[in-house]
């Protein structure tokens, strides 16, 4: 009884476990349970039963009711397929001018939206492509093919790789130093020489294109939120689901809208892009001081002018992080629109990758690699850096960056041309190295990964045994073990004690939503994976970042390396993990522990780092030895920022897992992966991203009510 | 008194939803308690006073005492909940953006305890910037601000960007771009109340000769009562949002109205605020020494003169006749004695 007052909690949770398991044996397997691939698949199976919502047939393997829900919620999936469908196709037809045929169509609105939508990113992509890589698209856009054919030295020649490299490395110097140049430099050369000019131009243009867009509604709509509690209130549940939705469920329905390309890849990128965006301007907005605001009133500003003169260069920093978001998520997205076909380097590496060809792979994931880690320092050093004052400097001072183009941009040219005199007949390399013709170490690497399973493949083949059939099998079978309702109540309590009845209620909506779905074994699937990756990511990120935070040095560098992982488009990972296991779960396991273990790392040392100087000084006058100080004082101060680093753990791992399924796995990222080319995929795979966003934010919320308590208990808050 | 610029008619200013229903309904008898349990935070409570042009109103009270609600109503930065606000005779409350917005670039300039830079800007065109606003044109505009950097002592540092400065030398911005505009009414929220204390005298003395020069009509904001008894004309003292005292620094010394201000008084050293004349006895002014000394005179100044004569001393005014006198006693009860009875 004594114990029961003084942990009170404690019991409260043993008490959840125990009903838990109790519920786990108490309900037992159906006899004609077997792990189903999907619940309401479309092939029909005499044992299924039928029912029909809104019109529509909805087939599932009926259980008890207590082991696995009914899938209610299928008719969803349907229902948004048929829905899109009918906008697309039914919805408000209207007569449109049609310039090819000279005469009025019918079409429906939305079509007529999208086919304009696409157009007019198509242009822009193009017209980016043409200025890097050259072409005539752009021109005969505003003229006709005739016209062309009479002047055919309209056709942009494209810039040579010489005077892009220059241009890196002079921004690079102009935003923050030598180092970046250099590295800028350094990058673009690479990229020339081993070939992979075009596509990462193609991908760049990407780049180009959906970063300014999404940069510009981001930055729209943070500030109607920010001036409006209602628009705020509108968008916060769609942020929210976006940033624990993987990417790669959104593909799908901008498949259906807008079909397959680049363009399509633009606007579901900027779909992605805009969220983080919108989140950091409200953020950079709301950090103003208000007396800076008031200030800006006084000196008798106009709405406008307060927005444009005083509240956004005053968030300047916040904004251009958000750029620095937005830059990267579509950098991300550029590699994973691969997927719906959009050109470029994600593209060359998924054709690697599907021909199992690592050591392409491997070059196009470095050169992948190498332009993520440039665009995000520079970026970032574009946010941090500080406006200088220039009235007193002469002109060439002020203007030596764009003196200095102008020389290379010559010089390129001229390069190029004599060029053509050197290399005649064969590829001008001064101008632009040709995809194959470029220095290529694809076969050193492929022959390394020969050697690799040559040599260790008994080992290799021991130790995947090993895993999979006395770790992963059972552990994917207890989790399928556990009764619908068992997990629900074991939710649910977990919510209801952390959070209270508002949580609980929280938790028992998403988790019900998951459960309804015609998808819960396969979500379950996804936990397992999910959980394995996560527990060990925090057992490596946990003991790896205590340990570098002993010596401020290690610190610094362990965050540094952490940065520098964190910028790689999470495809990227598989790559060195198929080297290795090849195509089986242990890859997509080890993709996702390395993954998820660069939060878990960084939270812990961030977290450490943010024990205030004057408790350390406390202890140590108190005499604790340095165990005593990491066990007493640190551990427990730095705990909630290390519950966040979970938090982020588990959002990484769920995406890579999502992501795994490209590899083969039997979570919900393959019925993802199916649905991208199913004609009825879009209700199927944007409902199976929700799920999945959704598992993320039980989590999420779980994690973060807790945290909050947490630091307000400690006073930290 | 001279014309009346800033006036004020019970002037309430409550946060929370129902604020203005609430408000209607006590008939202007709030209890900060009762408002409270309802959910409301009462910020000013029935505020009325008025400034005279020129003259200088020092708002004291601690944190929370609703001294900065106050300024806010009257620059109108919040709207207020209830009452009457008369700028130069315009009823504030009744303009609309527009002429809200004419009349801070025309008449108002406002400094801020947190300076409220921008950081983008260089000094000089921080104080530029409310005349840019403004519309006039940069090369005057700048040599205006140039102008105003030569007044507030920072010549040679217009190109400096704020987080080159240190806080004093920010809040001379700050001062140089609320008067920019040459506004006739002059806000101060707390403008030395972020910097250490050996800056912040040395300030309030520039801001006292700054005064002297261009005698601007004043609402200065302090939570420091020795800084508002060096600087004031007159001083309100607030808490809880009730205006507790408006008088003369001199005023509030002798006769605090209540125990809360009578606190405040105590350990103040009457020499430093007394003049002569408030300890001076007027009806006597017989068997007078040789020694004059003004009625205007700080007690502190003369009171070494006073104490070493055996005689009575005589008072003047300004045009030397005799206007009362003061026993050497009376400067030893004042400076010692005047403190326990505390009236």
């Amino acid at each position: 009884m004594e114990y029961l007052k003084k942990y009170p909690k404690l019991f409260q949770w043993l008490f959840l476990l125990i009903v838990f398991f109790a519920l786990c044996f108490a309900i037992d397997v159906p006899e004609t349970y077997k792990f189903i691939r999907g619940q309401a698949e479309f092939v029909k199976d005499p044992n299924q039963s039928v029912y029909f919502f809104l019109g529509k047939e909805v087939r599932y393997y009926a259980f008890d009711v207590f082991w696995r829900l009914p899938p209610l919620l299928g008719w969803l999936p349907i229902w948004i397929n048929d829905s899109l469908f009918f906008l697309m196709n039914e919805w408000m037809p209207m007569e449109f001018w049609n310039e090819d045929t000279q005469e009025f169509k019918t079409r429906p609105i939305l079509l007529q939206i999208s086919r304009n939508l696409t157009a007019f990113m198509t242009f822009l992509i193009e017209l980016i492509r043409e200025i890097l890589l050259g072409g005539l698209e752009t021109i005969v856009a505003f003229t006709s093919w005739d016209f062309i054919d009479a002047y055919p030295w309209l056709e942009l020649p494209g810039l040579p790789w010489t005077i892009v490299a220059a241009g890196a490395a002079i921004l690079s110097y102009k935003l923050s130093g030598k180092g970046l140049a250099l590295f800028a430099g350094l990058t673009m050369i690479y990229i020339s020489i081993f070939g992979q000019w075009k596509p990462s131009m193609q991908t760049l243009s990407f780049i180009l294109v959906a970063a300014p867009l999404s940069f510009i509604f981001g930055l729209g709509l943070g500030i109607a939120a920010y001036k409006s509690k209602r628009v705020e209130k509108a968008l916060y549940p769609i942020l929210l689901v976006m940033q624990t939705m993987p990417q790669y469920a959104v593909l799908v329905p901008a498949l259906v809208l807008f079909g397959v390309g680049d363009h399509a890849a633009v606007i579901i990128t900027m779909v992605v892009a805009v969220p983080p965006m919108i989140l950091l301007t409200i953020l950079g907005l709301r950090a103003i001081p208000p007396e800076v605001i008031e200030a800006g009133r006084m000196s008798g500003c106009t709405n406008w002018q307060l927005m444009l003169k005083v509240l956004i260069p005053t968030a300047r920093r916040d904004i251009l992080i958000g750029v620095n978001q937005v830059i990267m998520v579509c950098f991300s997205m550029a590699v994973i629109s691969a997927f719906i076909g959009a050109k470029g380097l994600g593209f060359n590496l998924l054709l690697a990758l599907n021909q199992l060809n690592i050591g392409l792979a491997l070059e196009a994931g470095l050169c992948i690699s190498l332009i993520a880690i440039l665009l995000d320092k520079m970026s970032l050093a574009w946010a941090n850096k500080q406006t200088d004052y220039f009235g007193n400097l002469t002109f060439f001072q002020r203007n030596k960056n764009v003196i200095f183009f102008a020389a290379s941009f010559v010089i390129g040219i001229i390069l190029a041309y004599v060029g053509t005199f050197i290399f005649k007949g064969s590829f001008n390399y001064l101008f632009e190295i040709p995809h194959n013709k470029g220095i290529s170490t694809a076969d050193f690497w492929n022959k390394g990964v020969d050697w690799i399973f040559d040599t260790f493949f008994v080992y290799i083949k021991a130790f995947n045994t090993w895993l999979i059939q006395d770790v992963l099998q059972p552990m994917r079978a207890l989790y399928l073990r556990m009764p619908a309702v068992a997990t629900l109540v074991l939710a649910v309590g977990a919510g209801y004690l952390i959070g209270g009845i508002r949580s609980a209620l929280v938790v028992a909506a998403l988790t019900l939503f998951i459960a309804l779905s015609p998808w819960w074994d396969r979500a379950l699937v996804t936990l397992y994976m999910a959980t394995f990756g996560v527990v060990i990511s925090c057992l490596i990120g946990f003991t790896v970042g205590t340990l570098c935070f002993q010596n401020k040095k290690s610190a610094a560098f362990m965050l540094g390396v952490c940065d520098i992982f964190q910028t790689f488009p999470s495809f990227v990972y598989l790559i060195p993990v198929m080297m290795l296991f090849g195509i089986t779960d242990t890859s997509v396991l080890i993709a996702v522990i390395v993954y998820a273990t660069i939060p878990a790392t960084r939270y812990t040392i961030e977290g450490l780092r943010s024990v205030p100087v004057g408790l350390h000084e406390a202890a140590t006058m108190s005499g604790v030895n340095k165990l005593q100080r990491l066990t007493k004082i640190e551990f427990p101060l730095a705990f909630p920022h290390m519950m966040l680093g979970l938090n982020q753990t588990i959002v990484f791992a769920l995406f890579m897992v999502i992501i795994g399924a490209f590899i083969g796995t039997e979570d919900l990222g393959q019925y993802i992966l199916k649905a991208l080319s199913d004609k009825n995929g879009a209700g199927i795979g944007l409902t199976l991203g929700i799920c999945v966003a959704f598992i993320g934010l039980i989590f999420d919320n779980l994690i973060r009510t807790w945290v909050e308590k947490r630091k307000k208990h400690l006073g930290i808050a | 008194m001279s014309e009346t610029v800033i006036k004020c008619e019970s002037v309430y200013k409550i946060f929370g939803e129902n604020a203005k229903k609430m408000l209607e309904e006590s008939n202007g008898n709030v209890d900060a308690k009762t408002f409270q349990e309802k959910g409301c935070i009462v910020g000013v409570n029935n505020a009325s006073f008025e400034v005279a042009k020129g003259e200088m109103l020092v708002v004291m009270g601690l944190s929370g005492s609703g001294k900065s609600t106050l300024l806010r109503c009257i620059s109108r930065l919040t709207d207020a909940t209830g009452g009457k606000i008369f700028i130069e005779g315009q009823d504030l409350l009744e303009l609309n953006n527009k002429e809200l917005i004419e009349l801070r670039r025309s008449k108002m300039g406002m400094v801020f305890q947190s300076f409220a830079l921008l950081p983008h800007k260089t000094v000089v065109e921080n104080i530029a910037f409310p005349l840019q606003i403004k519309g006039t044109k940069t090369e005057e505009s700048i040599n205006r601000a140039m102008e105003m950097v030569k007044l507030v002592g920072l010549d040679g540092r217009e190109n400096y960007f704020p987080r080159e400065l240190s806080g004093g030398q920010q809040q001379r911005v700050g001062i140089a771009r609320s008067l920019a505009v040459e506004p006739d009414i002059w806000f101060l929220d707390e403008p030395f109340s972020a910097l250490d204390p050996l800056i912040r005298k040395e300030m309030q003395d520039e801001f006292l000769r700054l005064q002297e020069k261009l005698q601007k009509t004043i609402m200065f904001i302090t939570h420091d009562f020795d800084e508002a008894l060096k600087l004031a004309d007159r001083i309100a003292i607030m808490k809880d949002g009730i205006i507790e005292q408006l008088d003369t620094p001199a005023n509030i010394v002798l006769n605090p109205a209540t125990e809360y201000v009578r606190k405040f008084t105590e350990e103040v050293p009457r020499e430093k605020v007394l003049i002569i004349e408030d300890v001076m006895d007027a009806s006597s002014k017989d068997n007078l020494g040789d020694l004059k000394v003004s009625k205007d005179e700080i007690i502190e100044n003369v009171a070494e003169k006073i104490l070493t004569q055996e005689k009575i001393v005589a008072v003047v005014d300004s045009e030397n006749n005799i206007v009362g006198s003061i026993k050497p006693s009376k400067i030893i009860d004042t400076v010692f004695g005047g403190r326990k009875n505390g009236s």
